[in-house]
């Protein structure tokens, strides 16, 4: 008799169904664009600059979103083979083999309805070197016009005014002049300053939750659970009014979570009970999300903080849309995305997670796909390591690839570096003692 | 001095990881200075100007063994990095009294900070390159940007960096530059008489001589060149592309030159042909410099192409002008720029009917049979092809 293994529902707290229905909502905006007489954009998390797409009407595309949403609804492994079949070499970012491997199977979003092919590529090109390539290869197969915006490194560890200004430059006299053209509205600032009033209220409550983690026990799982929280805000609902409404609901549940004690929820259920205080830096594994999670949940481990949850805007250090310099605040923000940071400040930046979060340790996500993030976080691992004091642990694997995501070594190192955190405690806890 | 005096001298320059041509240059004068430059590019005119030796890094080669610089990287990150690290931590860049990073991928730019982190005495700069090519926007962010460079190199060096010594600098970077163009344009008249295996030690050796006495090298090689009686071969006539940060191993250019290839045209230390023409004199300094950079130069993957109409046009116009017969492309394994870029291109030379074939390496990369083989193959091909 064969037996069929039933898992488990997956349960979710009530701000992450309304999360997953705002994204849906725009899998379908999307997939009706053409009949609503809409036009598509396409642009990238890190940078996004949705405020002012939404000024010209375009339904909004984000490519890693798709990609990743595809990764989730184990629909990705095929499509990266399928762009491998095409030519793209096995070494490059998954998250855009997934991309044009779901455009070679014709115009189907992850949801199953249509997506449309986009009628302008923001090519906001901040922190990732890959975005410019990306949407070269687009338009190079789907002849879709793009616009570049290049947004300058902080490879000194600062933003000086030359760097602003040319964002805004190039805001003003290319970025600007080709959405009108292409979508036949005309910019209203005004409308602009609108948009970024409502972004910076669900910014303050967006880092209104994800410092809740600061408490013992910590309310929210700042990595996995931080996904779903970043979800609207770091892709089409950055200064929706729906948005904003989201996060006072989010942070309202959140911070009753945190005064009746209890820790984050998981999928497989409430938290059962905070032993480990973990800050982790890179992206997540979408193709076993879940399974990834449950690792965590299993050892009791809980991540406070994470950088990932930083990849589509820093706002923890003050940063907020300032509608009175629209220009010059979309500027800002693009320029202080987590990887258009330089490495002492990420590692800075890290390290103050460390203490203020209360950590335990450090772990690193170290994605094949993604050099931006993975490019030296060996240095990292040991910097932090030195200035802090506390272990930092390193695992393998990839944001969409589900070649590249092996459970059973990722568990072992996991289980291996808890057991490092607790003898560590025990022997501080000894030496305090004597 | 034989073109053979001349290939012995460049390749011991390129032999030499120690950079004793820098420490040389340095001990002749007390009080000089040397910055090293990591591809692609960046504007050596400033670092010249302030008295100092510009001086090209391109990893170790096949020659270092990689053991700290391994401990800094994944498996999956190309092999530059880990290489450069190690000639950075077993001392043999302390001859360098600071480091340019300039803008060309993610990698790079992360070892900029790494940099900052382990060399905290050394000057580090990323040094940022524009992707928007209009004179008041893009121009004017890269005149920031040089400008920056010039402050910190004077604050460096002690002393004014004046327009004047900004122009000398660029007359001697105009020289040197038409020499590689001439450099360039004779292999691919007589490339058998020029092979490339010889033709890169000669432009390498740009990465550590100063350029008045790396244009004066040249010129020895072309005159002496041009003496030598060497058989012409029924090779079939590539360009050799996407090499233009982490470099082949020399075996592997003479292993694609034995399987009957001549590379008539290539892409790697493009530093020293990447800008197209002269760079007027008449003109403000930084401004002619900015307006060759964003009107003048190659096409490359880690630069913008505005327009889909601009992809592979330089390519095309280079299988055009050196009449290639084929493209070959050589990437560095893990090397973004170069293996995302390279679909499109060989899509628009499928377009144009322009054979090719592609392969990977790494900067130490041992075993040739295989390149030797495909690169034979294509070259047959191209014979067999071109004869039908």
């Amino acid at each position: 008799m064969s037996t069929v293994a039933v898992k488990k529902p997956v349960v979710k707290e009530d701000a992450m169904w309304l999360q997953k229905e705002l994204i849906n909502r725009n899998y379908h905006e999307l997939a009706t664009a053409r009949q609503e007489g809409k036009k598509v954009s396409a642009t990238f998390v890190p940078g996004n600059l949705n405020e002012l797409l939404m000024c010209f009407d375009f339904a909004r595309s984000l490519p890693e979103t798709n990609a990743l949403q595809n990764a989730m609804r184990k629909k990705s492994g095929k499509m990266v083979l399928d762009a491998e079949r095409d030519g793209h070499s096995e070494d490059v970012c998954t998250y855009v083999k997934a991309d044009l491997g779901m455009m070679l199977g014709g115009e189907t979003g992850p949801t199953g309805e249509p997506l449309p092919k986009p009628d302008v590529l923001l090519l906001s090109y901040t922190g990732c070197f890959t975005f410019m390539k990306w949407f070269e290869l687009i338009r190079q197969k789907y002849d879709c016009e793009t616009t570049m915006l290049h947004v300058p490194y902080q490879g000194d560890g600062r933003i000086n005014p030359a760097m602003r200004d040319y964002v805004v430059k190039q805001l003003k006299e290319k970025v600007i002049p080709t959405l009108e053209r292409i979508s036949g509205v005309r910019f209203d600032i005004d409308r602009l300053r609108g948009y970024m009033k409502e972004s910076a209220k669900a910014e303050e409550d967006l880092v209104g939750v994800l410092q809740t983690a600061k408490n013992r026990p910590s309310p929210i799982d700042g990595y996995f659970g931080a996904v779903y929280y970043i979800g609207p805000i770091f892709t089409a609902f950055r200064g929706v009014p729906e948005a904003t409404r989201y996060y006072e609901v989010l942070r309202k549940e959140v911070e009753e979570r945190m005064r009746a004690g209890k820790g984050p929820v998981t999928p497989e259920g409430d938290h059962p009970g905070e032993k480990y205080r973990l800050v982790v830096e890179g992206p997540p594994n979408w193709t076993s999300f879940r399974d990834f999670w449950k690792m965590f949940y299993d050892e009791g481990a809980v991540v406070v903080a994470s950088t990932y949850s930083k990849v589509g805007g820093v706002y923890d250090f003050g940063f907020r849309h300032d509608p009175s310099r629209p220009l010059e605040s979309l500027a800002e923000y693009c320029l202080g995305c987590y990887t258009n940071l330089n490495f002492p400040q990420r590692i800075e930046m890290i390290c103050r997670y460390m203490d203020e979060y209360q950590a335990d340790g450090l772990l690193i996500n170290s994605i094949k796909s993604c050099n931006s993030f993975s490019a030296g976080q060996l240095l990292i691992l040991r910097e932090v390591e030195k200035r802090t004091g506390k272990p930092a642990a390193f695992i393998e694997s990839d944001l969409v690839d589900p070649r590249y995501f092996s459970a059973a070594n990722i568990k072992n190192r996991l289980e291996s570096y808890f057991q490092m955190i607790k003898q560590k405690r025990t022997s501080n806890e000894m030496l305090h003692r004597h | 001095m034989s073109v053979h005096d001349v290939v012995q001298r460049c390749q011991a320059l390129f032999d030499d990881l120690e950079f004793n041509a820098v420490k040389h240059w340095k001990a002749a004068q007390p009080g000089r200075k040397a910055i090293g430059y990591m591809p692609i590019y960046v504007p050596r005119e400033i670092i010249h100007a302030a008295g100092m030796l510009p001086v090209g890094i391109f990893g170790g080669g096949d020659q270092l063994e990689v053991i700290q610089g391994d401990a800094y990287y994944q498996s999956y990150i190309c092999r530059i990095p880990r290489s450069t690290v190690e000639l950075g931590l077993t001392g043999k860049l302390d001859c360098l009294d600071g480091m340019l990073f300039p803008s060309i991928c993610d990698v790079i730019r992360n070892l900029s900070g790494m940099w900052q982190i382990m060399f905290k005495d050394k000057y580090v700069k990323y040094f940022d390159l524009p992707q928007n090519y209009d004179d008041s926007t893009g121009g004017a962010f890269y005149r920031h940007e040089m400008q920056t460079l010039r402050n910190d190199l004077e604050r460096i060096a002690g002393a004014k960096i004046t327009d004047a010594d900004l122009k000398r600098s660029i007359a001697v970077y105009n020289e040197n530059r038409k020499a590689v163009r001439e450099l360039y344009g004779y292999r691919a008249q007589r490339p058998w008489q020029a092979p490339t295996s010889e033709v890169y030690l000669v432009l390498r050796a740009g990465c550590v001589l100063p350029p008045e006495e790396h244009t004066a090298l040249i010129r020895d090689y072309l005159r002496e060149a041009e003496q030598q009686k060497r058989p012409q071969r029924d090779n079939a006539r590539v360009i050799l592309t996407g090499s233009f940060c982490e470099q082949p191993p020399l075996g592997l250019i003479k292993s694609i030159e034995m399987a009957g290839c001549y590379v008539v045209d290539d892409d790697f230390q493009l530093i020293h042909s990447w800008l197209l023409d002269d760079v007027p004199l008449e003109q403000e300094p930084l401004e002619a410099l900015s307006a060759a950079f964003l009107h003048r130069s190659v096409s490359t993957s880690s630069k913008y192409d505005e327009k889909k109409a601009d992809k592979g046009q330089f390519l095309l116009r280079q299988v055009k002008t050196r009449g290639a017969e084929g493209v070959i492309f050589a990437a560095p394994s893990f090397c973004d720029p170069a293996l995302l870029e390279r679909p499109m291109l060989q899509e628009i030379l499928a377009k144009h009917k322009i054979p090719y074939t592609a392969f990977k390496y790494a900067e130490n990369t041992g075993q040739m049979a295989p390149i030797r083989e495909q690169a034979g193959t294509f070259a047959d091909s191209i014979k067999l092809w071109s004869a039908a």
